[in-house]
């Protein structure tokens, strides 16, 4: 059927696990009407170019969903009626992108070059240990 | 009859978005719609960039559905 992509702003002040809890909210709406949800990334809390009703910062989602519309307008329906949910945005694609999206892939490059600055630093602490026991001894 | 004077060197400049390996235009993708907006956030005409006309309106929807996703500022102060 039909293939859309959904990106939902959450409110900055809501704990991950509300978050999570609207994501299986929604995702439960989708399945009921007959949509599947083939791809659900979660950007993390991101700081947004501009405030949006006075939050500085949102919790992104994003959805990849394969259904009728029907699935689509009840989904949006609900997500005006939740105050959590600042700003979504529906778009119809033709296809899906395989594999993470540009935003998950940034993320990734991030953590590993954060995971390399962490074991440097390891690094020298232990050289200090040494060091200390050798005076000791 | 002297040549016309060049006001200066008008190099052919080639789009960026066509050939084989060109990037696909998101409007996730910040980075790559950073590059065509102005240091005000404003787009850039594709007289200056370059840019067919035709990827010049995929960039352009593209950024204006960025900027309504907060992911790129309308202006930058």
């Amino acid at each position: 059927m039909a293939l859309y992509e959904q990106v939902v702003i959450a409110r900055q002040d809501i704990s991950s696990a509300q978050v999570d809890g609207l994501i299986d909210q929604l995702k439960q709406i989708a399945e009921e009407q007959g949509a599947k949800v083939t791809k659900e990334e979660y950007w993390g809390l991101k700081t947004m170019a501009y405030r949006i009703k006075k939050n500085r910062k949102g919790h992104y989602v994003l959805f990849n969903l394969d259904g009728p519309s029907a699935a689509i307008k009840e989904m949006e329906r609900n997500m005006h009626l939740n105050e959590d949910v600042l700003r979504y945005l529906t778009l119809r694609v033709e296809e899906f992108e395989e594999g993470p999206s540009i935003m998950m892939q940034n993320r990734r490059d991030r953590r590993e070059r954060r995971g390399e600055d962490e074991e440097s630093r390891e690094r020298p602490a232990e050289a200090k240990a040494e060091k200390t026991e050798k005076a000791e001894a | 009859m002297a040549p016309p004077r060049r006001p200066f060197f008008r190099r052919k400049k080639t789009c960026p978005f066509s050939g084989s390996n060109a990037p696909r235009i998101d409007y996730k993708n910040v980075k790559l719609l950073g590059r065509f907006t102005s240091e005000r956030g404003k787009i850039v005409p594709s007289r200056i960039t370059a840019v067919s006309t035709k990827k010049q309106r995929e960039l352009s929807r593209a950024i204006k559905r960025a900027r309504f996703l907060a992911l790129m500022p309308y202006v930058l102060k």
